[in-house]
């Protein structure tokens, strides 16, 4: 490394323009001539389409048009959405459509696009399309989805099972046979929505002059929102841009391709003018991905002293009614489990069942939320057991630091084993334990208790893969301006990405930060990226964007010893300029290198040197890397109503080295509200029939400012090896043992109980009930 | 709803906004939010439920906060307006909250930052030596989905801090 940025709490470049208010969502996006858009959703879980007539709403003052099914397919090249992975097998009845043909298989399902002067005519107008259906039978719980006789998801499959797959390694059966403890765990796991504040939005322009389609969406993926349109229209890769600008959040839901964002551009092309649609809330709760349900019967073994030697079982997940993207929650929730413990012997049977909901893919946390709830339910299963000390089981599981590098033979979705490449997890565990006054806290239980009062301490640790490939594209390019400018697939979406890249790119120009203009998320700047999902974006574009700054460096000041005939080691970069050591006066400015290597008449190039002070690279990671954390949470509860108090939450976490260690807290601390609300708040209700009851933020509950904790966070820094900057993602870690934290610290406060919590989340009046519960069967 | 063939009705109104005098026809439907960002220009206003939980919209009429979403631009007919493009000074120096915000990373994707800056410009305006918790209990209006409000809180605190100073170097 060449400066000291690297490392640094630099403050956000990003915030200027969103404090003042002149940040630019796509919502803020006016082009002249634009149509709103508005959705005619299906008000039932299932049904069939008898009818669309939409005469009296084309006829409303102000409605330019109205598109179903049969208007929009002459002008798609299919009815499907990406993505198309071919290696992924499953019931072909949930692939998603554009626009429903003549069956809609969930609430808010869109059936016909309304375009008006503006959003209030058009949502007039869809009041006005009369929609004929005939309803059909429909399941809304996964296990009911998969009963004998159970009314099917999708009209012509035959079942709701989407696919089924094991997870294992090892042999359960001799090591169950001969543990001294064997306990069966019944688990019900629940994630809600991602719920950025912004919602979906997109405005899509056609521009009949250069049939060039641009559209501007709020999507974590550019690149894949421009792939999508490209095969749906059958449009040119060169003439469809994919512009995110700021982007309001995302945690998951702006992860796909949307049927919506497909059919605002259609209607776009259709109409040759721009069309804008902006997501409201009660549209993000109805047709939005969630993560929503996992129900797992397992049994985990131990031996006498509870050391685990096996955990099998099996685990039904929801997958809603189409499968947008594969498997990767209920995949990456039997990755989690093992988590960091030497787990010998596993076996996991997975069915993802369809269901009359909207589909679900990973919201932040992606299944390790549930994987590691799983496992650390079982730690404390294993404690309670032996009448030991919930940190105390952990410790004898833990994987010591000396057998990393760690390889557990369980298969990432790339194919790749668990490698465990670096990190100490008992270090971080016994830092978070210390710092949270583990060692003495039994004593203030007891006088709590005495003074009637429930404390409880809990611990949770998880490992998370991070810094997934293939790649992310860094573009480094010094213009005759002498300005800095870094291009990359990789998406911002609110996590300070450009600061960071900033930081890494001016680290080897000796610059501000500042001065370096980092630009993501535009299609029209680099060809290919893969998107901000997974925790893997300072990995991969942090990486390239590190080595080609290297790259483009050490080209200025080769070009620029060629211009002062000077040898390239007898120079200093600094501040832009690069001048012979100890003679500042021979110097050359990056915007004189750059206009030499631009060709430019007069200056002196050296003769071997590619042209364009700029580099372009791709780093390809040779492994993914594994960050890991420590929670210890304390809380308090009222056992008369209910109520959770969280009094302290110490979260000790390694994402390898720290580009901003402030932007690095940022994350962990709202991953760590995320999983609160997991924990404590977020239910996504359905009724039998699988119709939502919980569409807006007074039924389904955010974590607020008074609920949750101030978080204390140590780093441990272990250096990933896997990567130039050593760099670990940091994005999902904060959220993922929080609720298994959470659940431990209630069971510690309510252990004269003997109250167990199997379920998530846990609101005031069920944790009344458990407790009514404990007390009978005392 | 407006009827078929209806036209919405429409009235003539004077807002003020961050101190300039508009008089504008809005739809009586119009919500002041909407009002504020496709007439006016104002997109510093955010919208993020519409139904008047999360506080994205909050904007402050005559010093008093407002759900932009709920209000009808109607209603504030006459009215003095502050959202946040009018919070720094005229000569375009920040106001105390939004340096304080810069300095604690009080914010992440910035969708929820403008409605918690006027909501905490009114409260340290009525409480301007608050407690933790008072901060904490000031946002319980206000969803943030990124940030889990602990640089929030502290920038609040500090801010009302700065604000004091200034203020008591201004009257002693
Ligand atoms: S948009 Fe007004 S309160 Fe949420
Ligand atoms: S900063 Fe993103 S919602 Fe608050």
């Amino acid at each position: 490394m060449t400066g000291d940025l690297v490392g640094a709490p630099v403050h956000r470049l990003e915030d200027a323009a969103l404090l003042t208010g002149t940040a630019r969502f796509t919502d803020d996006i006016e082009l002249p001539g634009t149509v709103e858009a508005a959705f005619v959703r299906s008000p039932h879980p299932h049904a069939l389409i008898r009818s669309v007539d939409s005469t009296a709403a084309r006829n409303l003052a102000g409605v330019h048009a109205v598109f179903s099914h049969a208007d929009l397919a002459p002008l798609l090249t299919r009815n499907l959405i990406p993505p198309d992975n071919p290696t992924l097998k499953f019931a072909e009845s949930t692939r998603a459509v554009v626009l429903a043909k003549d069956e809609v298989c969930h609430v808010g399902e869109i059936v016909a696009i309304v375009l008006a002067d503006s959003r209030y005519v058009a949502e007039d107008a869809v009041a006005l399309v009369d929609v004929a259906y005939e309803v059909l039978p429909s399941v809304s719980d996964c296990r009911d989805a998969l009963a004998p006789g159970a009314a099917r998801v999708h009209r012509d499959a035959p079942d709701n099972v989407v696919a089924t797959f094991r997870a294992e390694y090892g042999d359960c059966g001799p090591a169950f046979a001969a543990a001294a403890h064997v306990l069966p765990l019944s688990l019900r796991q629940h994630r809600g929505g991602g719920h950025p504040i912004e919602g979906r939005g997109i405005v899509a322009r056609f521009d009949p002059a250069t049939e060039g389609l641009t559209v501007w969406s709020s999507t974590q993926g550019a690149h894949r929102v421009r792939d999508a349109l490209v095969v749906l229209y059958g449009l040119d890769e060169t003439r469809v841009r994919a512009i995110t600008p700021d982007v309001g959040g995302g945690f998951g839901s702006k992860h796909i391709v949307y049927p919506e964002e497909v059919v605002v551009a259609g209607a776009a092309l259709a109409l040759k003018r721009p069309v804008k649609w902006i997501e409201d809330r009660r549209e993000h709760f109805l047709a939005a991905i969630q993560e929503r349900d996992q129900y797992w019967d397992i049994e985990v073994a131990a031996d006498a002293d509870g050391r685990l030697l096996g955990l099998r079982g099996s685990m039904v997940h929801d997958q809603g009614a189409y499968t947008l993207l594969g498997f990767n929650v209920a995949h990456n929730a039997t990755l989690a489990v093992p988590g960091p413990y030497l787990l010998p012997n596993y076996r996991l049977d997975v069915t993802i069942a369809a269901t009359n909901r909207v589909g679900t893919i990973p919201v932040r946390g992606a299944g390790y939320p549930e994987g590691t709830f799983a496992m650390e339910r079982a730690m404390d299963a294993i404690a309670d057991e032996l009448g030991a000390d919930r940190a105390e089981i952990r410790r004898r599981n833990l994987i010591p630091a000396d057998r990393i590098p760690y390889e557990l033979p369980l298969k990432a979705r790339d194919g790749s084993t668990t490698h465990y490449e670096s990190g100490d997890f008992p270090a971080c565990m016994e830092k978070a334990l210390e710092s949270a006054g583990h060692d003495r806290f039994a004593e203030r239980q007891a006088a709590a208790r005495d003074a009637g009062r429930y404390i409880g301490m809990g611990v949770a640790n998880c490992t998370k893969i991070t810094g997934r490939g293939p790649f992310e594209t860094g573009i480094v390019r010094i213009g005759p301006s002498g300005r800095i400018t870094v291009h990359t697939g990789a998406m911002a979406m609110g996590q300070g990405i450009k600061t960071a890249y900033a930081q890494i790119c001016a680290d080897q120009f000796g610059v501000d930060p500042g001065a370096v203009k980092v630009i993501t998320g535009d299609t029209g700047t680099v060809p290919m990226g893969i998107g901000g999902f997974g925790s893997r974006q300072t990995v991969t574009a942090g990486s390239s964007i590190h080595l080609a700054s290297v790259e483009v460096r050490e080209k200025a000041l080769k070009t620029a010893a060629h211009m002062l005939e000077v040898s390239d080691r007898d120079l200093d970069l600094k501040d832009g300029t690069i001048s012979v050591a100890g003679v500042p006066d021979l110097s050359v400015s990056l915007a004189d290198v750059a206009k030499a290597l631009s060709g430019a008449i007069g200056y002196a190039r050296p003769k071997d040197m590619p042209p364009g002070l700029e580099a372009s690279v791709n780093f390809l990671p040779t492994g993914l890397t594994y960050g890991n954390s420590a929670h210890v949470v304390e809380v308090e509860v009222d056992v008369g109503t209910g109520g959770v108090r969280i009094t302290r939450y110490l979260v000790v976490n390694d994402s390898g080295r720290l580009i901003n260690p402030t932007i690095v807290e940022g994350q962990i601390v709202g991953g760590v509200a995320h999983g609160i609300g997991n924990a404590l708040f977020e239910w996504m209700g359905y009724d039998d029939a699988g119709q939502p009851v919980t569409t807006t933020f007074a039924e389904y509950l955010l974590p607020t400012a008074p609920v949750v904790p101030n978080v204390e966070i140590v780093h441990h820094e272990t250096p990933s090896t896997v990567n130039p900057l050593g760099v670990k993602g940091v994005g999902e870690a904060g959220v993922i043992p929080a609720a298994a934290a959470v659940m431990s610290a209630i069971e510690s406060a309510l252990a004269p109980f003997g109250v167990r919590i199997r379920e998530t989340p846990i609101s005031p009046p069920r944790l009344v009930e458990l407790i009514g519960e404990a007390k009978a069967g005392s | 709803m407006t009827g078929v063939g209806e036209l919405p009705e429409t009235r003539s109104v004077t807002l003020s906004v961050n101190g300039e005098r508009h008089e504008i026809d809005v739809e009586t439907r119009m919500t002041l939010a909407d009002c504020l960002r496709r007439k006016l220009g104002k997109t510093g206003t955010h919208l993020g439920c519409e139904h008047g939980v999360c506080g994205a919209c909050t904007v402050l009429v005559d010093g008093r906060s407002a759900r932009g979403c709920l209000m009808l631009a109607v209603q504030a007919n006459g009215a003095e307006i502050t959202t946040v493009e009018g919070l720094a000074s005229r000569g375009g120096e920040w106001h105390p909250l939004q340096q304080a915000f810069h300095e604690h990373h009080a914010l992440q994707c910035g969708f929820c930052t403008a409605g918690i800056l006027t909501s905490m410009v009114e409260f340290l305006g009525e409480n301007p030596d608050p407690t933790e918790d008072e901060v904490r209990e000031a946002l319980s209006g206000n969803i943030c989905r990124c940030t889990g409000y602990q640089g929030i809180v502290r920038a609040v605190l500090d801010a009302a801090g700065r604000l004091r100073a200034r203020n008591g170097a201004i009257a002693p």
